[in-house]
């Protein structure tokens, strides 16, 4: 019996098994959960480029019944101060320009206050400071917009209205819509700016204070110009998030496409003008049904536009560290 | 200050009774160190030793660690760098640093050595004043001709020779050179050796080394450091390098420097 036992163990038997063979050999190995989770996470992203490419061509569709429909002419479109489907005048200026408006409004906003808090948070505070502020701004994010909407209604206004006198400035204006809009996407542009300051590697500050900078030149010349790049991605997301906005408009800006530069009176912005519409009882197939399509054309080309443009920008100006 | 007799018997900085804490941690123990005017000294020791800690004490880099604070006294032109009314920033323009990893600005070779010497106020020739430093740095003929590409195209050792024109442009006093050619090749490495012993003419300069040869070929005086029981980092022997590597006083060092320990 012994002798059986050690004859198995050290017999040749167990090195040419089939077991060692494939131990030894550089052959391939078949993974299938390595395909599964490969074709699992393809699907994933195909899924959004699909939901995408959906979209446009829904809107593209839609807006290709509005613009060969007879009432509509391509110039007038783009020309046309007038927007009225009712009687057939389809101009859509003055509801791009309340969208410049309200978005250039809350880029004024948001721009300097939130850069500036990007670099106190990143650069000047102190790690308790940095650990209680950072969630307070998030949670500016997560407000919900149509909170915001009553906001800019019933406190931004009236607080316009007492500085600037009730006659300068109507119940429905682009400024408060704009400006409670600059403070939704503050969080947005400091919170993706201090990321982009933090991530400047540490050896870059000590360059700058071993020559003798100050905090302020060290943060200002060297650390900021080091992030551009991820400044501009945050300034970009928040300006299409400002253009796409619609709660805020809808409540505060005012309903009623009005061609208008003044940013004390009511006009209506793209978004806030499909919501209306949309909101109306619209039987589809419609003239009216069409042209919402049409504006949605548009927002989805400025944002684009907007996206396109400021990768150009990046290219041109970043410092690339690494 | 009595009159030198001698070359390099000029002190130029001084530590006295330093300590350095991190937290309650105790990085350097009571050193006292003098550090003689244009010449060269080496700060050598294993890993972990508080080398790098000594050499950013003495130019305040420290406390840009948050938790950083320091003790005794580190006295630079009559005065302990410690006191109240001491400016970080301005010590740190007359005392340079070159740091491990070569970090040039990511802006143009140009701008790399102007920007140090604009921030502090420089009116002048500014166009003199980088080929100045980069003459000094041994740098200018191999860039002369790209001042305006971005100081991150050169290669490792072109870098750290452009962050030596950088500090050089300030016009320090001292220039702290933390372990300067520990991430480069052997050539790039003895010409920064090569150029150190041009600069000490002009500038002391105080370096941070864990390769002892470099330290024996390049430094006029060396200081040795070591850890105790606490893990506390202490100098164990200073001197003129020749003598302390031929005949080391302490048993640690002659353990240190024959490749005992470390």
């Amino acid at each position: 019996m012994p002798n059986h036992a050690i004859e198995i163990t050290s017999g040749p038997r167990l090195l040419d098994a089939t077991q060692g063979v494939a131990r030894t050999s550089l052959g391939r190995r078949r993974r299938p959960a390595e395909g599964l989770i490969q074709g699992f996470l393809f699907v994933c992203g195909a899924i959004s480029i699909l939901t995408t490419v959906g979209i446009v061509f829904v809107l593209g569709k839609e807006s290709l019944l509005f613009f060969a429909s007879p009432e509509v002419d391509l110039a007038r479109f783009f020309t046309g101060t007038t927007w009225q489907p009712a009687i057939g005048q389809f101009g859509i200026l003055p509801l791009i320009n309340a969208t410049l408006m309200t978005s250039m409004m809350a880029m004024v906003v948001a721009i300097p206050l939130g850069l500036c808090v990007a670099v106190y948070l990143s650069e000047y505070a102190s790690l308790r400071a940095r650990g209680i502020l950072k969630p307070i701004l998030e949670v500016l994010a997560g407000v919900p917009t149509v909170v915001y909407g009553y906001f800019a209604l019933s406190a931004m206004t009236p607080l316009l209205r007492s500085i600037l006198g009730p006659n300068t400035v109507d119940i429905y204006n682009t400024a408060s819509a704009g400006i409670v809009m600059g403070i939704l996407i503050l969080p947005l542009v400091s919170s993706m700016s201090e990321d982009a300051l933090s991530a400047v590697p540490r050896s870059l500050r000590e360059a700058a204070y071993g020559l003798g900078a100050t905090k302020l030149e060290t943060a200002l010349k060297v650390v900021l110009p080091a992030a551009l790049s991820g400044i501009a991605a945050a300034l970009i997301v928040a300006i299409s998030r400002a253009v796409g906005e619609t709660m805020i408009v809808a409540i505060a800006a005012g309903a009623g496409p009005n061609l208008t530069l003044n940013p004390f009176k009511a006009a209506e912005t793209m978004t806030g003008h499909i919501v209306r519409i949309s909101g109306g009882d619209l039987s589809y197939d419609s003239i009216d049904y069409n042209s919402i399509f049409a504006i949605g054309l548009m927002l989805f080309l400025i944002t684009l536009g907007l996206n396109v443009l400021s990768r150009q920008i990046v290219r041109r100006f970043r410092e690339v560290y690494d | 200050m009595s009159a030198p007799d001698a070359v390099g018997n000029e002190i130029a900085i001084q530590a006295q009774e330093l300590n350095v804490y991190y937290g309650s941690f105790r990085a350097i123990k009571d050193v006292s160190l003098a550090i003689k005017r244009h010449q060269i000294t080496a700060i050598i020791g294993p890993s972990g030793c508080g080398k790098s800690t000594l050499l950013r004490a003495l130019n305040r880099m420290n406390e840009l660690v948050p938790t950083a604070r320091a003790s005794g006294q580190v006295v630079f032109l009559g005065q302990n760098i410690y006191d109240r009314d001491i400016d970080p920033v301005e010590l740190r323009r007359r005392i340079g640093m070159v740091f491990q990893k070569p970090n040039p600005f990511p802006k143009s070779i140009f701008e790399n050595v102007a920007w140090g010497a604009r921030i502090n106020g420089f009116r002048g020739d500014m166009d003199a004043l980088v080929e100045q430093s980069l003459r000094r740095a041994a740098l200018w003929d191999e860039v002369k001709d790209k001042l305006h590409q971005s100081g991150l195209s050169l290669s490792g050792g072109q870098q750290q020779r452009l962050c030596i024109a950088r500090a050089i442009a300030v016009r320090p006093e001292i220039i702290l050179m933390d372990e300067p050619a520990s991430a480069l090749d052997p050539i790039a490495t003895l010409r920064i050796e090569e150029l150190m012993q041009h600069l000490k003419e002009n500038y002391t300069i105080v370096i941070v080394t864990h390769n002892m040869q470099q330290a024996a070929r390049a430094s006029d005086w060396t200081a040795v450091m070591m850890m105790d029981e606490d893990r506390a980092g202490q100098m164990i022997e200073f001197g003129e390098t020749q003598q302390l590597f031929m005949t080391p006083r302490d048993r640690r060092t002659e353990d240190y420097i024959t490749g005992r320990i470390g």
